[in-house]
């Protein structure tokens, strides 16, 4: 009976399912897209898929091209979030959480959902889809991630630390490149890596959003598995390698800055 | 005459939205190089009059004259006095060097001359080396220095300090006072230095302004405020102190614990009840035991007889109750047969259930105006026959108070202190308060009671009441009595 509490007690006993849950769900999958993105379909081992990748500028291009939308919706993202978060974190009214909660509202409901009803918006105004559609469909799934760790990092920071400034003698100007935005850059950086990521890996949107005029690498990866059968699971598992590669290297430049994301950052 | 002074605050009133006075109708005048402390607790408004000065908070009325023109709406950025802060506030995204040349840079000024005058002020903070250092890698005690030389660094006028040594413990605190000092000295410029701690206050300071409640209660040296206070509040903020209810017979005449006594103070009204106040070290004290035909003998090895004063002395006595050693002195806590506590400090040791004899010298003994006489006085309004209204509620009154005035007549309703009771509950009274002051009068308790309208009440009470605790609030109708406004000091005192 004692040797049953022991066990049952153990915090080791208690990791058991979450084990089993990465190896399942996290491990195994990964593993799997390695050896479809090295084997041909008949099980030999090969780099041809990525050859393949590398020779047909139809991929390599998309592959810029959905960087390139990612960046965009990043910076956008950026240059409303950025003011919306500061407005938030340094209005003196009684209830900034108010204005925080109506911005992070729309995170409540899928974005699938929120997509469709942006087709429909863009329809009931008479507004062409494609790119333009797109960038809009996507800083306005996106935004709050970027407001939110900003947000969060201008709410933390110590308001001393403005008066100090003044009373050093800066005047607004000064107190917001000297102080507050060095300050908020733990925030950035996250808010950067959370729009990035998703915006970079992202299908549907681009699907819905300019009813699959443009492809993003993402749909080019679902495509692979869905429509090309099981002859193409072996290229579409490569292509989910690279786009693995890319996310993990922007996960790395957030870790770089690990240390000041302490003082304040989400990630 | 006016340039004596590098800063004069002129009638500063400051209220908060919520309506409450932080600063009521403060005015202080502070010369070139003296080192000022405002003393008092928290929330007596000290931190906002530094703040007012510092430019980040804006007085409701009134002007604050720095080298006599007139900062009251000049930004901070563009005042010449620099500030240290309570928490530091020390710039974590930069270097030591970098925090302290913050200033100079942005007054763009030289490199060369930043590097000079930023060394200059390191040394002269003993932080020499220290340049290239996170502020979070260092102690607190560092990082106060910094904070203190990124201040001095730009040669302000006036150095505010908010409580910046509050977070260090109390070794620190005690260097870093010495060094404060010194620095005072060196820089020769002038120091406001705001602080809860009297030891403190007292130790650094050329004046001390004490406050309380939004006001100031004194301005004086260190020794005047020790020595002479001038109110109840200041003399049990600064100190120990044994405060009692009094009544000035005539000049240099004092009667209390039922006795008269000789004192010093002159120009009170006749019988006009005081607040005595006896500091715990002046009160001198002798084993009764020792006593013969009301003459102290001390035995041979004694020094008793040296020690206590003779000549013709109110004497009084008790009973020691408990006894600490306090490292160079006992803290004796003493009960008389009447019912009155005394704490005395001596540097003999008198066993608990030692009867001991007590005096003080007559210029030992400080008497203080009573803030108040015994009366609660409020402002009212007669509602009907037995019904009067006043600190928002409508009470019961006999309807004999009420007979000589008509309905809707303004009346000034007087409560004695002794007569408002307080109850734990504070459903159960007719209105709810807080209990806001606590002085202890050596045989019974003076609480003052803030409603929740923000008035205040004075009770008289034998119970123990804690600071903060929430009490009901009510008066029984026959101690309401009402008068005509503007009608002198009721005569005859409650007992």
């Amino acid at each position: 009976m004692r040797k049953f509490t022991e066990i049952a007690s153990a915090r080791r006993t208690w990791a058991w399912p979450y084990v089993l849950f990465l190896v399942l769900f996290v491990v195994l999958p990964l593993l799997l897209i390695f050896y479809y993105a090295f084997t041909t379909p008949e099980g030999d081992f090969t780099i041809y898929n990525f050859i393949k990748f590398f020779h047909t500028s139809e991929a390599v291009n998309t592959l810029i091209y959905s960087m390139a939308i990612a960046f965009i919706t990043t910076v956008i993202c950026l240059l409303l979030g950025y003011p919306a978060a500061y407005i938030m974190a340094m209005a003196e009214f009684k209830t900034p959480q108010v204005m925080a909660l109506l911005f992070i509202l729309p995170m409540w409901i899928n974005f699938l959902l929120r997509t469709i009803a942006t087709v429909e918006l863009f329809n009931m105004f008479g507004l062409p889809l494609g790119e333009g559609a797109l960038l809009f469909g996507m800083c306005y799934d996106y935004l709050p991630f970027m407001i939110y760790p900003i947000y969060n990092t201008l709410q933390k920071m110590d308001r001393s630390l403005i008066e100090a400034a003044q009373d050093l003698g800066a005047n607004k100007v000064s107190v917001f490149t000297k102080v507050v935005l060095p300050l908020s850059i733990p925030g950035i950086y996250s808010g950067i890596v959370m729009v990035f990521m998703p915006t970079v890996s992202t299908f549907a949107i681009a699907e819905l959003l300019t009813h699959n005029k443009i492809t993003l690498f993402g749909s080019l990866i679902q495509r692979s598995f869905g429509e090309g059968g099981i002859a193409m699971w072996n290229y579409g598992a490569a292509l989910s390698l690279i786009m693995l590669i890319i996310i993990a290297a922007t996960s790395f430049f957030d870790q770089e800055n690990d240390r000041d994301a302490q003082k304040g950052g989400l990630l | 005459m006016t340039n004596d002074f590098i800063i004069e605050v002129n009638h500063v009133f400051k209220q908060f939205e919520d309506g409450k006075y932080a600063l009521n109708d403060v005015s202080l005048q502070v010369k070139k190089g003296e080192f000022v402390t405002i003393l008092g607790p928290s929330g007596c408004g000290k931190t906002t009059l530094l703040r007012c000065i510092a430019g980040f908070q804006v007085a409701s009325s009134g002007d604050i004259l720095l080298k006599g023109e007139d900062v009251t709406a000049v930004p901070p950025y563009r005042r010449p006095v620099n500030t240290v802060f309570q928490k530091y506030a020390l710039f974590p995204h930069l270097n030591v060097f970098d925090n302290v040349a913050f200033g100079l840079k942005m007054k763009k000024m030289e490199e060369e001359t930043i590097v000079r005058k930023v060394k200059a002020a390191l040394k002269m903070a003993n932080l020499m080396g220290y340049e290239d250092r996170e502020v979070d890698t260092l102690s607190g005690g560092q990082q106060q220095r910094v904070a203190i030389a990124r201040a001095i660094v730009n040669e302000p006028e006036v150095l505010l300090l908010d409580e910046p040594l509050s977070a260090l413990d109390l070794k620190m605190r005690h260097d870093m006072q010495i060094e404060l000092k010194e620095l005072h000295k060196q820089l020769g410029i002038t120091f406001i230095y705001v602080t809860h701690d009297q030891e403190e206050a007292l130790t650094l300071s050329d004046r001390v302004v004490v406050m309380s409640e939004g006001k100031i209660q004194q301005i004086g040296t260190p020794t005047d405020i020790y020595n002479e206070p001038q109110n109840c509040f200041v003399a049990d903020f600064i100190g120990e102190s044994n405060i009692l209810s009094g009544r000035m017979i005539k000049d240099r005449k004092v009667m209390f614990l039922d006795r008269e006594f000789d004192c010093i103070d002159e120009g009170f009204d006749k019988d006009e009840p005081v607040d005595v106040v006896i500091r715990p070290e002046d009160i001198y004290i002798w084993d009764k035991a020792q006593e013969k035909r009301g003459q102290i003998v001390g035995q041979e090895d004694d020094d008793v007889e040296d020690r206590v004063p003779k000549g013709k002395f109110t004497k009084w006595y008790g009973t020691v109750d408990t006894c600490i050693f306090k490292g160079v002195h006992y803290e004796m806590r003493v009960l008389t047969p009447d019912g009155y506590e005394f704490l005395i400090q001596d540097y003999h040791e008198y066993k608990p259930g030692t009867e001991i004899g007590m005096l003080v010298k007559p210029e030992d003994i400080q008497i203080m105006h009573k803030d108040h006489y015994i009366y609660n006085r409020f402002a009212g309004e007669v509602v009907k026959p037995g019904k009067v209204r006043f600190l928002d509620a409508e009470w019961d009154v006999t309807e004999e108070e009420t007979t000589p005035f008509n309905a809707g007549d303004e009346v000034e309703v007087d409560v004695a202190f002794r007569e408002v009771e307080l109850m734990d509950y504070e459903e159960e009274g007719k209105l709810s308060g807080e209990v806001h002051f606590i002085l202890y009068k050596g045989n019974h308790y003076h609480l003052t009671i803030r409603t929740d309208a923000g008035d205040d009440i004075y009770v008289y009470t034998n119970d123990v009441w804690d600071d903060g605790d929430r009490v009901g609030i009510t008066i029984a109708p026959e101690h309401i009595h009402l008068r005509k406004p503007g009608l002198s000091e009721p005569n005859e005192l409650l007992k």
